[in-house]
């Protein structure tokens, strides 16, 4: 067994192997769960580094591809493209060998495929709003903040020595986040963004507070229900099967659905309100482990929605655009309506199943928003199905991979963490592709790391930072015991 | 906590998993419907994605496909000489659609028919760039451009036919216009142009607009006498007074000039004067509805696809008599086509048979490979054989001896009818003047043709199919047989 290559440590890891085995006959469904692993499981860095080259050589295929297809040439920016995401990968894998040697192999590849194919179709995009109107540099600045990205994914690996550090910042996380969240409301909305309020813009610059928010928040909810979940769990009544909470336990709910409405009627923001509420109900869900706080979130998300639908006009034009995406090209089109979801349904059916390749089909028809938050109809158009598929196999492979890693986590406020930025992924994931689909009304968020966006980038590179550290303590053979405040049986529960 | 990060778990996959059907059911149920939206521009786009087929006159195209490298359109429609050939293509516009046989042959030149479905997916598993299959017209160039030349600046429409097989060998309609100049998707100032044109020049004359024949209808007048055994023969006299009292009126119906001897004239010199009072008489004493079925035998009263549609030649169901006697002199409300007049001529030539016009002569995939190819068939049996050769006599007599002389070309036959054609309030718009004919070569080779001058002079008494149109026929005539 090439892994037993932390000397000194294998007889105290072998140890703690057997206790763990031992706990794991108590549990027997629990067998089989490769992330809580034995000491002496493989590191897998070296399955990473081969996934690794797999997610750089495939972009760089599809470059080609682009390339031949449009130009019928290879592209003359092939190779610093490649040298560029194949460097970017190296640099991440080899600091995941050195600060977190027994990370989850998976998820540093499938981010490095979702960013490397999202440049490849904004340039794609590019080269297409070249032909219509002037220059339109977004790849290379997309290329730019991947960088970026990859640069804070360093800092975090180096920097994070244990992500139970961040437990601390549970209040100053909250103040962060509160001030991210309500900045936008402060910058005016252009017109393209129909009424969102979700940048802060300073002359050509703007980032996207909401991305970042969505990891300060999980930090605040983890540390936060950490603390409370006994008081949230354990006092309450039983009514009809359901624990109900006291009255005075619905407080915070109440706070962040309040919060989650004013972003909602002062930024026009949708999705990252959904976003918001969801992510707390679920964590609150986990801490508690009452269904109860489901229940409650579903109504309480419900209602309001209702309650806004009724009295702004953004969230009614925004469901009747779903109803009717083909309003928009009539005759007399509803005020504030878009082509975007028409478009974007127009080249998902002309991609059918096998797509039209890429560099051949028409999402340009999308407009500026193809290369953004309808990246997917471009991609639906130009690689069919068969690739949306792929795509949502690796969204649902990236997701998974983290639950894991809650799973694994041996202490509550890094399974909370970890449970929190997973499904703030999956919901954001669910948010984004089902408004692009017709599914469910369009929110205007970004898809991680395939779309356009340098927040998105930068903050999902963190997100998947975050999440590597979490499953490097979780795998680390012999890691120390968990902390008292699990209270809940034993470090594998 | 491990319970509810589970159910989360199997919470993210069935978001995922609903995603998922969605895609399916967008991408696969639905993709057809989404894909041939009307507001999806795809299909617009991908009909200029790939070269679009030609249209071919004696083996050379008429028409091209520029490689025009936009990111909408990749190929753009082009012709050889626009105004020409564009009564015989007609248009293919990435703004304003497409008309004539660039409209009705989409399916092969833009290559989505289903009879290429098999080739397309060869070429696409081989590599091979798509292209449109090309469609093969009937015309020829030679004639074609004879006729246009001879047009000149006069407004009107040229029509030739082969007698034998009914392939049409010219189509002209002038004033014309470049298609080239609206094949674009920026080509809006030359589109209102065109449109708000008073000459009309994107309508094509040949097919679409219908005249009053005039005297070239005395032919088909002679015919029904001939068949109905009204007269036995061209020498037969015709009791005809001059003037002639239309029946139960009290109108005189009189001929152009003093000088025709019209009075009680012959079946021939009655023709070869082009005698109003003559015709009219034999259309009254045959009645409308022998009349009637001997026109829908050459055509009247039904569309012809060529396969671009003819507009509907009419030989009206007048209730009265001398009504009648005024449609068969191809005035009142009698109308015909170029294309009409010049089927009537073609059914003389072909002793009676009238074969089906017809405009294409065969489809090809862009490997050359034909896909289909027309098959010549009788529209009818217009007359006996017998009556063919009196009215063919008839007609030669016309060149030889009366109002025809003009399209006399040495060593042809040449048999032919003139016409001028009153029309507009109270008979006040210039007339037109027609001219009909088809010649014949000793070893058989014949065509036939109508032309037509729309009010083109202002010296009202220099109107007439003579003078103005049998000159055109000679011409068009001369390079269908080569003399």
């Amino acid at each position: 067994m090439s892994s037993y290559n932390l000397s000194g440590d294998t007889d105290r890891g072998g140890g703690t192997g057997r206790r763990r085995a031992t706990a794991e006959r108590t549990a027997p469904r629990r067998r089989g769960n490769t992330t809580i692993s034995l000491q002496g499981a493989p590191n897998r860095r070296n399955t990473e580094l081969a996934l690794l080259v797999f997610a750089v050589l495939l972009p760089i295929l599809a470059y080609a591809n682009v390339g031949l297809a449009m130009d019928s040439e290879l592209p003359a920016g092939m190779l610093g493209y490649g040298l560029g995401m194949g460097s970017l990968a190296l640099v991440a894998h080899l600091l995941v060998r050195r600060f977190a040697p027994y990370a989850d192999p998976l998820m540093l590849p499938i981010a490095t495929l979702l960013n490397g194919l999202g440049v490849v179709m904004i340039w794609r995009l590019d080269k297409a709003g070249k032909l219509l109107s002037g220059n339109f540099p977004a790849a290379r600045n997309q290329l730019i903040w991947s960088a970026l990205g990859v640069a804070l994914f360093i800092g975090v690996m180096v920097l994070l020595k244990d992500h139970r550090v961040l437990q601390r910042y549970t209040y100053i996380s909250m103040v962060v986040a509160l001030v991210l969240l309500a900045a936008p409301a402060f910058f005016p909305a252009r017109a393209e963004d129909f009424g969102a309020k979700i940048w802060i813009r300073m002359g050509s610059f703007s980032i996207q507070p909401g991305e970042f928010a969505k990891i300060v928040l999980t930090v605040f909810f983890a540390g936060y229900l950490m603390v409370k979940r006994d008081a949230l769990a354990l006092a309450s009544r039983r009514f009809m099967g359901l624990y109900l909470p006291r009255g005075r336990d619905l407080g915070p709910i109440v706070v962040i659905w309040l919060l989650s409405l004013l972003i909602l009627i002062f930024e026009n923001d949708l999705g990252t309100s959904f976003l918001f509420f969801g992510l707390f109900v679920v964590m609150l869900y986990v801490a508690t482990e009452r269904t109860s706080w489901i229940l409650f979130g579903l109504l309480m998300s419900v209602g309001g929605a209702v309650a806004v639908a009724m009295t702004t006009s953004h969230v009614k034009v925004r469901i009747d655009a779903w109803l009717d995406p083909m309003a928009a090209f009539g005759p007399n089109p509803p005020k504030g309506a878009t082509e975007q979801i028409g478009q974007s349904l127009m080249a998902l059916g002309s991609g059918g199943v096998t797509g039209s390749g890429l560099g051949q089909g028409r999402s340009w028809l999308i407009n500026f928003a193809a290369k953004s938050d309808f990246i997917l109809g471009s991609f639906g158009e130009e690689l069919g199905l068969t690739g949306l598929m792929a795509i949502f196999l690796l969204y649902a492979l990236l997701v998974q991979r983290g639950l894991r890693t809650a799973l694994a986590a041996r202490d509550p406020f890094g399974k909370l963490f970890a449970v929190g930025l997973s499904s703030a992924m999956a919901l954001q994931v669910f948010v984004v592709a089902g408004g692009v689909t017709g599914l469910i009304p369009l929110t205007g968020m970004t898809m991680p790391f395939l779309a356009q966006g340098g927040s998105s980038v930068v903050a999902n590179w963190a997100l998947v930072a975050i999440l590597l550290k979490i499953s490097d303590s979780a795998r680390r053979p012999g890691a120390e015991p968990a902390p008292a405040t699990e209270g809940q049986g034993g470090p594998a529960r | 906590m491990n319970k509810p990060i589970r159910r989360v778990s199997i919470f993210c996959l069935v978001l995922i998993l609903a995603l998922m059907v969605r895609t399916n059911w967008v991408q696969g149920v639905q993709a057809d419907a989404w894909a041939s939206n009307k507001n999806n521009k795809r299909q617009l786009y991908d009909r200029y994605a790939h070269p679009r087929g030609n249209i071919i006159a004696g083996g050379q195209p008429v028409t091209n496909s520029d490689f025009v490298n936009g990111l909408r359109y990749k190929y753009k429609r082009s012709w050889v000489n626009g105004p020409m050939w564009a009564p015989v293509t007609g248009y293919s516009s990435q703004a304003y659609g497409s008309n004539g046989l660039e409209n009705l042959e989409d399916g092969i030149l833009s290559g989505t028919d289903d009879r290429l479905f098999f080739r397309n997916t060869l070429d696409m598993l081989t590599g091979e760039q798509k292209r449109g299959g090309d469609v093969v017209t009937t015309i020829n160039p030679k004639v074609q451009k004879a006729a246009f030349d001879a047009m000149g600046d006069k407004k009107g429409a040229v029509v030739a036919l082969d007698p034998k097989t009914g392939a049409i060998l010219s189509l002209v309609s002038t004033p014309s216009y470049d298609p080239g100049t609206i094949a674009g998707n920026d080509d809006g100032a030359a589109w209102t142009a065109l449109n708000a044109d008073p000459n009309k020049p994107m309508d094509n004359r040949a097919l679409k607009y219908t005249y009053p024949p005039g005297s070239t209808f005395k032919l088909v007048t002679a015919t029904a006498a001939f068949e109905n055994g009204l007269y036995q023969s061209i020498d037969d006299a015709t009791d005809t007074p001059d003037p002639y009292v239309l029946p139960g009126t009290k109108t005189e119906l009189k001929n152009e000039s003093p000088n025709e001897r019209c009075g009680n004239a012959t079946v021939k010199s009655g023709m070869d004067q082009s005698c109003n009072t003559v015709f009219a008489k034999m259309g009254a004493d045959l009645g409308k509805e022998k009349m009637r079925a001997q026109a829908e035998k050459f055509g009247f009263n039904s569309t012809v696809d060529t396969p671009v549609r003819a507009e509907k030649s009419v030989f009206p169901s007048s209730p009265s008599q001398d009504q009648t006697a005024q449609d068969s002199i191809g005035q009142h409300d009698t109308r015909a086509t170029p294309l009409q007049v010049a089927m009537v001529s073609a059914a003389i030539a072909n002793n009676g048979s009238l074969m089906q016009p017809y405009l294409v002569d065969s489809e090809r995939s862009a490997s050359l490979t034909t896909i289909s190819k027309h098959t010549e068939k009788q529209f009818s049996q217009a007359m006996s054989p017998a009556t063919a050769q009196k009215m063919q006599d008839l007609m030669v007599s016309v060149v030889q001896d009366g109002t025809g002389k003009n399209a006399q070309i040495p060593g042809l036959q040449v048999g032919g009818k003139t016409g001028t054609a009153q029309h507009g309030e109270n008979n006040a718009g210039l007339p037109y003047a027609w001219f009909t004919s088809w010649a014949k070569t000793p070893d058989g080779q014949s065509v036939a043709v109508a032309v037509v001058v729309e009010d083109g002079s202002d010296n009202r008494d220099g109107i007439s199919g003579g003078r103005l149109a049998a000159p055109i026929a000679k011409a068009v005539m001369q390079a269908a047989l080569g003399k």
